[in-house]
């Protein structure tokens, strides 16, 4: 089994965090999560714009705060089957989702991914491997542990700290445990369910009710480099549980928000891509992430 | 002596497992009975899969083998259980196919049975499943009828339950329909309830009352033809029978559509309205025999009044 620090402990933007951890993957690698991260937030924060406008007529789940999770994991991470949850678009987009086929999924098309069913909370893709989900909270869990099992492939299964609380959770990743079944298991910790706090909900950590069910397990921040870390290690000798503290900047569903975010990772990457002295290719990057975004979004707004 | 149910399913599984990739999903499986007999005495390495005590994330796992192609069969022991069971079967595998063009065929056998077993493990509960988007439901109790829901299975893309009551697993020949040039009433008998209906005709016989018998294997979608509609058009009085509770449950359901196809009266008859006991005096079966030979009477009674 690999050796993990046992970080089971306080939220904070620097929980767990390893000193010159930025430094573990190549710059390549760095500005490809990069990318992905402002692909992802601006693909969010031009959703939001447009759904203000009225013209979606679904409840929409933004990832806005926590859009670099899925670009860390995806940047180190091949040939998964992928099991999200219902705030997903940055999955869908990391793991190389047709952006066009989101958008018009937004719009209630039947040229969206999932034909205008899946709406913002239950999108898909098979071409990467995507599933989607039912809306039942933690379903996805014992779901991707059996395709798994069935397939020989390796899956991704993504929960919240709300729907970490299923008990069901915990029948399947024990499944997983003593099947020995290559499963990574993240838990994307806002420490929100809806809005009520994890405090308010339990005295007892994911990690540790994780780690006695045998699985390896570790709770961190939600630094890019430091999941990336993580995720690398645990390729190793699956099944693992990342628990990643992280802050929702938009309401449960919806557009909103309710002041200032804990911290904001995404400055907090900028400002260390600028330690690393990638501050230029990282302009670049955004600007051409946001080009990127804004040119399809006008694109398939302009489609009948 | 033919085939029984039990051994249908047993020989249906083994080549399943090892000539087509399949996997079979269960609890105890090898605990006691192999599950009535109705599963071959095969190991892991051949797809035999012994899921742990968790019965939600369970049958989750097993639709995940549905999504990534193994087809496979999943074994509720006690049909009871469904309440557990039925989120990953009934909110995903049911509605993959319609919400994302994902077929999600996943087999489920789940198993009723009767007599002094308490409130949970006894009875059948395929009307929860019918009522639910999806999924089609048979309750099949003859080897041929269980051998057809297999093939229907492996020749579609979608999941299936398969309602199965332990009092199939020992029989070994068919069930025909029972139809009369002059008859009183039309019944439709599902589950173990088409046992019983068998007894009651012949009792209702002997005293002069002529009964034509419709068995009814697969309930949705359920199966109209013309032979239901021309004894119902003929008797003009009908009573569905079934294993499952009565009020909002299939006997309902199905006579309400017999009703509107043929304009004839059709009553219902299932499990009461109530919590069954583990004292034999406390159960809550399947109607007896004696209990349809009365209703029988008493809508005959009815209808000679009108």
């Amino acid at each position: 089994m690999v050796q993990t620090v046992a970080t089971v402990g306080k939220r904070s933007a620097d929980l767990g965090l390893i000193p010159g951890v930025s430094r573990q993957l190549s710059t390549a690698e760095t500005l490809e999560m990069f990318k992905r991260t402002c692909v992802n937030r601006y693909f969010e924060l031009e959703a939001a714009r447009v759904y203000n406008t009225g013209v979606m007529k679904i409840p929409i789940y933004l990832s806005l705060g926590q859009e670099h999770i899925p670009a860390a994991i995806s940047t180190v991470t091949r040939d998964f089957l992928i099991f999200a949850q219902h705030r997903a678009h940055s999955y869908y987009l990391s793991f190389g989702g047709d952006m066009r086929k989101l958008t018009d999924e937004l719009l209630h098309r039947a040229t969206g991914c999932a034909r205008g069913m899946g709406g913002s909370a239950s999108i898909h893709d098979p071409s990467i491997g995507m599933f989607g989900h039912s809306g039942l909270m933690g379903d996805q869990v014992p779901i991707a542990v059996g395709a798994t099992l069935g397939s020989g492939r390796r899956a991704l299964a993504v929960v919240g700290d709300a729907s970490a609380e299923e008990d069901f959770v915990y029948g399947a990743m024990g499944f997983a445990a003593t099947r020995k079944l290559p499963v990574l298991f993240v838990c994307e910790d806002n420490d929100l369910s809806i809005l009520t706090r994890v405090s308010t909900r339990r005295s007892w950590s994911i990690v540790d009710v994780v780690r006695s069910l045998g699985l390896q397990g570790v709770d961190i921040t939600d630094d890019p480099w430091l999941i990336a870390h993580y995720v690398k290690l645990y390729l190793k000798d699956l099944p693992a549980f990342i628990n990643i503290r992280t802050c929702r900047h938009k309401w449960h569903a919806g557009t909103g928000t309710d002041g200032e975010p804990e911290w904001n990772r995404f400055e907090l990457f900028k400002l260390e891509l600028e330690r690393l002295g990638l501050d230029r290719e990282a302009d670049e990057i955004e600007s051409g992430a946001l080009k990127d975004v804004k040119e399809t979004w006008e694109q398939q707004l302009l489609k009948p | 002596m033919g085939t029984t149910v039990a051994e249908t399913i047993k020989s249906i599984t083994r080549q399943h497992l090892e000539q087509g990739n399949g996997l079979l999903f269960s609890q105890c499986v090898t605990a006691v009975g192999w599950i009535g007999g109705t599963v071959p005495e095969l190991t892991p390495e051949q797809g035999l899969v012994e899921l742990s005590m968790a019965d939600v994330a369970g049958p989750g796992i097993a639709v995940g083998a549905a999504l990534v192609g193994r087809r496979p069969i999943y074994v509720i022991r006690y049909q009871g259980f469904m309440w557990y069971n039925a989120s990953p079967l009934l909110n995903y595998a049911a509605k993959s196919k319609e919400m994302w063009g994902i077929p999600c065929p996943i087999l489920v056998r789940s198993l009723a049975q009767e007599g002094g077993i308490g409130p949970v493990a006894s009875g059948c509960h395929h009307g929860m499943v019918m009522r639910m988007p999806g999924m089609p439901v048979c309750a099949p109790m003859t080897p041929q009828e269980w051998r057809a829901a297999w093939e229907w299975f492996m020749s579609h893309d979608d999941p299936l339950y398969v309602s199965e009551h332990r009092r199939s697993f020992p029989i070994d020949y068919e069930m025909t329909r029972v139809l009369n040039r002059r008859a009183d009433i039309t019944i439709l008998a599902i589950s173990a309830g088409r046992l019983n209906a068998l007894e009651a005709v012949k009792l209702l016989n002997a005293e002069g009352i002529t009964c034509d018998l419709i068995h009814v294997a697969w309930l949705k979608p359920f199966r109209m033809d013309d032979v239901i509609l021309n004894s119902l058009n003929k008797t003009g009085l009908g009573l569905v029978v079934d294993s499952d509770f009565e009020i909002a449950g299939p006997s309902r359901s199905i006579a309400y559509e017999l009703m509107l196809a043929s304009s004839v009266p059709v009553h219902a008859l299932g499990l009461e309205d109530r919590t069954a006991g583990f004292a034999p005096h406390l159960d809550n079966p399947t109607p007896p025999v004696e209990k349809i030979v009365k209703q029988v009477r008493t809508l005959l009674v009815k209808k000679s009044a009108k």
